[in-house]
């Protein structure tokens, strides 16, 4: 609906009815489509607001230093303010973790729940390097889940093991080695040996010679430790010998390799690293993989 | 939409000779005072307000018994239990796409809304239509009608005038505030969060949130208005481009309106036998319309379609006996029908209200029928990713998962829980003192409870295999179980 006067007009726009800016590239002109004035003050109070920041808050990069901006606020002591908050919600449930014995844990549903959250923490920051993310264990640091434990896998024994390590230099920690025999018995006496370890879980036939002669070896040399029957002792952590689980391995090279140099692995102390709460929640935590007793 | 939109606000036309930096690249918001107007558009607007903001206000107060353990409030969204209620109905986060499926409702009932009649959304039910709306009820109510407004305006400075301006400004902050406060009231319980906020006892996020909205809905009714629609809403161009000739706009009869003149001039020209339209130029579909729009001029991007413009002209038109519906809701399609001097048509059913209702009744259905059959119990099954199996010193083979038990109930319920699909499986729940088959496990209202489970079995199974296990949970009391899948693997 143009009316005559727009169409005559140069600088309005025939087809639309708009003015033109009066910019003109080859006959084209460009339409003015002019932007709401708040629009203009909102982009001012944006600027405005802009300075307002970096007076307040910490903004601009110095040489050596930063303005930190006149609030004082910055993000490391926000997160520790935060990390203050936490620790304050916590203390009433770290407090019934701390007061409640291993077994009340255990026994209740909702302190279970608690122990184990703590503890799967705990144990992914400290224990998965060697056991591994679920307790899976690897060569030479014992699975977790299942039931064959070298030091006792009741809960007092785990929290006993957590606390002092094992061969950790801590007087109260488990001391006990695998002796090396390399200098003791010959090479066929430590393959004999080996042979009958192996026989113990059905890995070699128990009428082969050398598990006959292997017999021998073992009650001079090794029964002191692991016993006649050759189930281990928790007292030295002397392995069960008879099960199907290896911590090293059970192939013959492997067993040769632990009677010739013995065998020493280190479990750190964790109570001088951990609070008492955070190990009795390890110590729920383990427990409760599955394999506990 | 064929008719070239007639800039509403574009600038005065500029001189041959200017130069081109002098181009005002910026508008000033032009005044709009819109007259009251009475008619059955304004009738229905008035209702729709009502309703809706009734609706809105007082919403957070209705009460619903859901017993002891649960919050009493008809519609609730509870952030910190992460449950919504709904009257009979209780949403859990992980049941979030029946919100998904709600807002992808009200974009078809919008299209559909759109493809029968239009801009109804925007004319009666969008929120920046309704608070406008009231807010502009209390100008008028404050300030007087249209004229006394832009006198007023137009007037120095008086006592007078500041007291109007300060009332009026008050009114609408006390609105504005009203609104925020009934916002959070959807967030807690109404009655205790009124009690504290008038206390000062509520927290910080409660009063950060009234402000906020205070602020918002005292600047966009009070001081934005058509502006929303006009530059910062989407919906009016995706609007355009779903909308068809079949579609209702409000629209000015061109060919019974014009000529227009003054009622004289027109009246003269009857009496000469020349053409003379109905439109006497009174303006007052201009005066009344909340956006300023000139509906004469065509459809308009600018234009709610609210039918304001219907009411004023239809009353003009009672008073010079003229027929009504100069300006009507009409489509496109029948403008184009009666300028070929045909009989209008209403084409309601056609191809894309259709498919619209379709889409709409599927998806409601097909809410509805998710609604009514979802259990109220649930159980996930998450099989140890390290180890993956455990072999155990006699030589059994074991395998641990973690199970999440759901209760959706809102009493304390227990359930057994049992495996199966392993050849001489037995299933030990830790934390409790059995290795039974099946372990019983109580779990309070409207909770979830977690728990390791451990399937050992002695049988001895193929080197590699995995094979797929059930595990199922059965309520003691009413025998409702749940179950959920996984594998047990072998070395």
């Amino acid at each position: 609906m143009s009316t005559a006067h727009e169409s005559h007009d140069a600088h309005v726009d025939a087809a639309s009815g708009t003015a033109t800016t009066g910019h003109e590239w080859d006959g084209i002109r460009e339409l003015n489509n002019p932007l709401p004035r708040w629009w203009l003050w909102t982009f001012y109070a944006c600027i405005f607001w802009a300075v307002c920041y970096w007076i307040a808050f910490p903004a601009w990069p110095l040489v050596s230093n930063y303005t930190t901006g006149v609030l004082g606020w910055n993000s490391r002591a926000a997160v520790q303010g935060q990390l203050a908050d936490l620790r304050a919600l916590r203390a009433t449930t770290s407090e019934r973790l701390a007061t409640a014995s291993l077994q009340e844990i255990e026994k209740s549903p909702e302190l279970l729940a608690l122990a184990r959250a703590e503890g799967r923490v705990a144990f992914a920051d400290n224990c998965a390097p060697c056991h591994g993310a679920g307790g899976g264990g690897a060569k030479g640091f014992p699975n977790l889940n299942d039931d064959d434990w070298l030091w006792g896998g009741t809960l007092a024994q785990i929290q006993e093991t957590l606390t002092h390590g094992i061969r950790s230099g801590d007087d109260l920690g488990h001391q006990g080695n695998m002796t090396p025999f390399g200098a003791v018995l010959s090479k066929a006496e430590i393959s004999d040996a080996a042979d009958f370890v192996r026989s113990l879980s059905g890995l070699v036939p128990a009428d082969t010679p050398s598990v006959q002669k292997g017999a021998a070896v073992f009650k001079a040399n090794c029964a002191v430790c692991h016993g006649e029957d050759a189930k281990g002792n928790q007292e030295l952590g002397s392995k069960n010998l008879t099960d199907g689980i290896w911590l090293y391995g059970g192939d013959k090279a492997t067993i040769v390799q632990t009677i010739t140099n013995g065998r020493g692995g280190v479990m750190p102390a964790w109570g001088e690293r951990l609070s008492p709460t955070t190990i009795k929640a390890l110590t729920v935590y383990v427990h409760t993989l599955g394999g506990g007793q | 939409m064929t008719a070239p939109a007639a800039k509403t606000h574009a600038t005065p036309p500029a001189a041959p000779d200017i130069d081109a930096d002098d181009v005002p690249l910026y508008a000033a918001r032009r005044a709009i005072y819109p007259q009251s107007v009475h008619g059955t558009f304004r009738r229905i607007k008035w209702i729709v307000l009502i309703v809706t903001l009734g609706i809105y206000y007082f919403l957070p107060f209705v009460r619903w018994d859901r017993g002891p353990d649960a919050p009493n409030q008809a519609v609730l969204i509870d952030f910190p239990a992460r449950r919504f209620y709904f009257f009979f109905i209780e949403i859990w986060p992980q049941e979030f796409y029946y919100v998904a499926g709600l807002l992808i409702l009200a974009a078809l009932i919008l299209f559909l809304m759109n493809a029968v009649a239009g801009r109804v959304w925007c004319g009666y039910l969008c929120p920046q239509t309704v608070w406008t709306d009231l807010f502009m009820a209390v100008e008028r109510l404050i300030e007087g009608d249209r004229r006394e407004r832009i006198a007023a305006d137009n007037a120095p400075w008086t006592i007078d005038k500041i007291s109007h301006k300060t009332l009026k400004h008050t009114l609408w902050l006390l609105i504005a505030w009203w609104t925020g406060g009934a916002w959070v009231l959807y967030f807690d319980d109404a009655p205790t969060l009124v009690r504290e906020l008038a206390t000062f006892q509520a927290s910080a996020t409660a009063y950060i949130s009234i402000a906020v909205l205070t602020f918002t809905t005292y600047v966009l009714a009070g001081h934005m208005r058509e502006q929303v629609c006009t530059y910062m809403c989407p919906w009016p161009r995706i609007q355009a481009a779903l909308t068809d000739e079949y579609a209702l706009n409000v629209t000015y009869l061109l060919d019974r309106g014009e000529p227009r003149g003054s009622l004289k001039k027109v009246a003269q020209l009857r009496a000469e036998g020349k053409p003379a339209g109905d439109c006497i130029d009174c303006n007052q579909c201009v005066n009344v319309c909340p956006t300023g729009v000139d509906i004469r001029k065509g459809l308009q991007l600018d234009c709610i379609q609210c039918g304001l413009c219907i009411d004023a002209c239809d009353n003009v038109m009672d008073k010079i006996h003229r027929p009504r519906g100069l300006i009507r809701y009409e489509s496109e399609a029948n403008l184009e029908a009666r300028a070929r001097g045909e009989a209008p048509v209403r084409r309601i059913v056609r191809m894309r209200t259709i498919l619209y209702a379709a889409l709409i009744c599927g998806i409601g259905g097909l809410m509805l029928a998710t609604l009514v059959n979802r259990s109220s119990e649930g159980l996930a099954a998450i099989h140890d990713r390290n180890p993956v199996f455990v072999r155990l010193s006699d030589g059994s083979l074991r395998n641990a998962y973690t199970l999440r038990l759901i209760n959706k109930k809102l009493y304390d319920r227990s359930f057994s829980v049992s495996v199966s699909g392993v050849p001489g499986a037995t299933l030990s729940v830790v934390g409790t003192d059995s290795g039974s088959e099946s372990d019983v496990l109580t779990i309070g209202p409207d909770q979830t409870r977690e728990v390791r489970v451990l399937v050992t079995t002695r049988d001895k199974l193929d080197a590699g295999a995995s094979l797929p296990v059930t595990f199922e949970i059965r309520d003691t009391a009413t025998g409702v179980a749940a179950r959920a899948n996984d594998h047990f693997i072998a070395p």
